[in-house]
């Protein structure tokens, strides 16, 4: 099996070879036959997927045959190990992930090479660049990390099991989102550089990489998002978001493409900011890639990284290439970047996007710098520091709150300009509910002025009720007129409303999730947590509720032993649930694991962990931690998710508009009514 | 005898209350103190937590930390002695965040120089493009082209469009 996953990929990098090579040669050329030769390019594209795909099959299916003659499967799986997760070895470690890194991207490339005929030119073009991408991949995977290396000497009966951590059902899922949502931004990127390498004239591309960008973008968000439930489901430390470097650095990436989400339409609708579009897709490329870097070089100490090895070299090698390339075309090709409108006021929807990419660029600046730090600080100074969450909660919180502001006033802007009375009246509304939302809050027990962190948490929540009002008053708004002509009752207008513009309408629908989102988030300084050695019978308060120990018992299965806490939940005298904290003791790997069990409310949730026995006493310790509003950070994410598919989705109904037999001569643009357009 | 005589035994009592009443304030202030310490410090295994969220299951440095650190607030060390103390036995990286002394205090200015470069930036921008004169294409003002109307549909279309 080894020989035919190790043959395969050799092929895959032929074929992929052949493909940049071939279709570089084509472009460059222009000549009579160069269709025949970029023809050819293009089919050994779709045949590398072939190729890779078939080596991914090796993989996984000598995952389950137990296969231990392959190093990668005997140290990342075991017999006993859950077929599920078998399965999941395939991303599981360095050489395997970087398989199906590889396999996503031939994807990605097999469908952008099957849709050729809509801009064969373009498609070309970003073929051949993905086909670069694939090279380096598929270089490391034959010379550097190969999945196919073969043990020497007499095998082990077993192989060492897959990293507890890993053995969760979210596991299965979580990583497979984040490398589509990493991998997709390549094709962004492909044509980005395609459109700039051959000067593509007008906004064609953007339209034709729109949805590539969404749906990758869509897969980055479920994938930091499922990680953050992981984290929160299995580490059982009570939170969701360390601000480790790994955590980081799935949402460096994120920030510059959301960022990127917001101007595109700039461009689109304004024929503004094109070099910053491009500089926008390249970074969210280039952060993707040091992200993998960060990953696996072992450069910076991560609880998530994967072993350290060499192939940190060969990173920085490609990050170097790619700045040089892109770099290369910009300086030469700059000049058909020229802006074809003209800001014309400070208060338009132009310069709140302008703010908007400022500030996701700034955070992840902010995030780049703290990732770095420590590094740049044992360079300058041979001194090693921490830079841990206190720093970026001090640095990047502002940074969000402000975000959520523009969140609430962007889509209150007209293009080109907004008078300020019609701010105003489109402001008043949403502004004083939230004003009332933050006295409520004051009145109901928060005190801003004795921590910071009650600060940010009430402007987190007046602004999230800024975001939710401004959402609900554009639907009302535009239900309305909806109703007024077609006489539907108001709940069938909003939703005849989102056909018509899903884009639109998709997108405030996101930005309502991410106001939930940061609800979720401003329960973080109300968090309490309490702990205790209980035996049979005793009882551990946290807030309303009593836990009472009802009893300790054990359970073995092939794969772990585990010793399960038996806790009573008590509200007011009541028992309302019974709650099963596990300690889990894997066989193969020897490792210790615990998996907290969780009450989960809209309010708050009750998380319990069962931390194992003291050594001195022999007493079980259970910790309980009383985390409020956490569950709205994951319906957030649900209406995200829903927010990101209506935008996908087609208009049913565009508005045309229909042309006058006859023109005047001095035809002015009308401006535009507040709040139109995207 | 004054009318607000109050007897020994009730004074001794009363003593006896306001000496527990500040025991007990000193030891909440002490568990305050090491909350508050035990969040500026790293548990140093390796696991990247903070020192009293660090839950793995027989943690050998963050059981002895934790201990250290409740020592050390009980022999009534100042907050600096406490952290200093840490850092000689663990190194500079057992803080959580750069001290904001010499270079580490790059590490807290640049985000915000970055802000306000990055606002200046903006300003300048828009500024600028407001004053930016676009070339104008010469048409005959009374002859327009039916192409250039589709393109003001477009552009109208795009730009107000529901």
């Amino acid at each position: 099996m080894a020989e035919l996953g190790s043959f395969v990929l050799l092929l895959a990098l032929a074929l992929s070879g052949y493909s940049f090579v071939a279709g570089l040669a084509a472009l460059i050329r222009k000549q009579p036959g160069s269709e025949r030769l970029s023809e050819t390019a293009r089919r050994a594209g779709i045949a590398s997927f072939g190729a890779v795909f078939l080596g991914a099959v090796v993989l996984v299916t000598a995952a389950f045959r137990n296969d231990f003659s392959i190093a990668y499967i005997l140290h990342h799986s075991n017999r006993d190990l859950p077929l599920p997760y078998k399965f999941a070895t395939l991303w599981s470690g360095q050489e395997g992930s970087l398989l199906f890194w590889s396999l996503l991207l031939s994807s990605y490339g097999l469908v952008l090479r099957l849709r050729h005929k809509t801009d064969e030119r373009l498609f070309a073009h970003a073929s051949v660049v993905i086909a670069g991408v694939q090279i380096f991949f598929l270089l490391l995977l034959n010379f550097a990390a190969r999945p196919f290396a073969v043990m020497q000497g007499t095998l082990p009966p077993d192989g060492n099991g897959l990293n507890p951590l890993l053995q969760y059902p979210e596991m299965v899922i979580h990583p497979p989102m984040l490398y589509l949502g990493y991998v997709g931004f390549t094709v962004p990127f492909a044509f980005a550089l395609g459109a700039l390498a051959m000067k593509y004239p007008g906004e064609r591309w953007i339209h034709i990489t729109r949805r590539w960008t969404m749906v990758t973008w869509g897969f980055l968000t479920c994938g930091i998002f499922l990680g953050a439930h992981w984290a929160y489901s299995v580490l059982g430390w009570g939170g969701y978001w360390a601000w480790d470097p790994v955590e980081n650095a799935s949402l460096m990436p994120w920030l510059t493409g959301t960022a990127f989400l917001h101007s595109v339409m700039m461009q689109e609708k304004r024929g503004m900011l094109k070099t910053w579009n491009l500089w926008l897709v390249f970074s969210t490329f280039w952060l993707a890639i040091l992200g993998t870097f960060l990953t696996r070089s072992g450069i910076i100490s991560s609880v998530h990284a994967f072993a350290q090895s060499s192939i940190g070299d060969w990173f920085e090698w490609f990050l170097a290439i790619n700045l040089a390339v892109f770099i290369f075309f910009f300086l030469k090709n700059r000049s058909h970047l020229s802006s074809e409108h003209k800001l014309e006021s400070l208060i338009s929807r132009e310069s709140s996007f302008l703010f908007n990419n400022l500030l996701f660029v700034l955070a992840c600046f902010t995030v780049l710098w703290g990732t770095w730090f420590p590094k740049l600080s044992e360079w300058v100074e041979d001194r090693k520091v921490t830079v841990g969450a206190p720093f970026y909660n001090k640095v990047a919180i502002p940074v969000a709150l402000l975000l959520l502001l523009l969140t609430a006033v962007g889509p209150l802007l007209a293009w080109r300009k907004t008078s300020l009375e019609s701010l105003k009246r489109n402001f008043l509304w949403p502004a004083l509910g939230a004003i009332s939302i933050g006295i409520a809050i004051v009145v109901f027990g928060v005190r801003p002025w004795k921590d910071v962190s009650y600060f940010y948490a009430l402007v987190a929540a007046m602004l999230a009720a800024l975001v939710t009002f401004t959402v609900i008053s554009e639907f009302v708004r535009g239900g309305r007129v909806i109703s007024r002509h077609t006489g539907q009752n108001i709940a069938a207008s909003v939703v005849h409303l989102c056909h018509r513009n899903t884009r639109r309408y998709g997108g405030y629908i996101a930005h309502f999730g991410v106001a939930l989102v940061f609800i979720g988030i401003l329960g973080t300084p109300f968090n309490r947590e309490a702990e205790k050695e209980m035996a049979f019978g005793d009882k551990l308060a946290i807030g309303p509720y009593t836990l009472l120990c009802r009893s300790y018992t054990q359970e073995e299965n092939p794969n772990y032993r585990t010793d399960l806490a038996i806790i009573q939940v008590f509200r007011r005298g009541q028992q309302i649930d019974t709650l099963y904290p596990e300690g889990r003791f894997y066989t193969a790997s020897q490792q210790q694991q615990h998996i907290p069990a969780i009450r989960s409310t809209l309010k708050e949730d009750l998380y319990v962990v069962y931390e194992g026995q003291n050594p001195e006493t022999g007493r079980p310790i259970i910790k309980a931690h009383l985390n409020p509003l956490v569950s709205w950070i994951w319906i957030g994410l649900i209406v995200i998710v829903f927010g990101t598919i209506v935008a996908l989705m087609p208009n049913a109904a565009p508005v045309r508009a229909t042309a006058p037999a006859s023109v005047a001569a001095d035809v002015h643009v009308r401006p535009a009514p507040v709040g139109a357009g995207d | 005898m004054s009318a607000f005589h109050i007897p020994a035994t009730r004074v001794r009592l009363l003593a006896v209350m306001l000496l527990g009443l500040l025991i007990l304030l000193g030891a909440g202030g002490d568990s305050a103190r090491v909350d508050r310490l035990g969040h500026q410090m790293m548990c140093v295994c390796g696991c990247n937590q903070i020192l009293l969220e660090c839950n793995h299951v027989g943690c050998s440095y963050s059981t002895r930390m934790r201990d250290e650190l409740v020592a050390a607030v009980d022999r009534g060390e100042t907050d600096n002695a406490v952290l200093q103390a840490f850092i000689q036995n663990y190194g500079t990286t057992v803080l959580t965040v750069p001290t904001n002394r010499g270079f580490n205090r790059i590490a807290w200015i640049m985000p915000y120089l970055a802000l306000v470069l990055g606002i200046t930036l903006v300003v300048f921008i828009v500024g600028m493009w407001r004053k930016r004169q676009l070339p104008v294409h010469a048409t005959a003002a009374s002859a327009i082209h039916s192409e250039e109307l589709d393109r003001f549909r477009e552009q109208a279309r795009k730009e107000t469009s529901l």
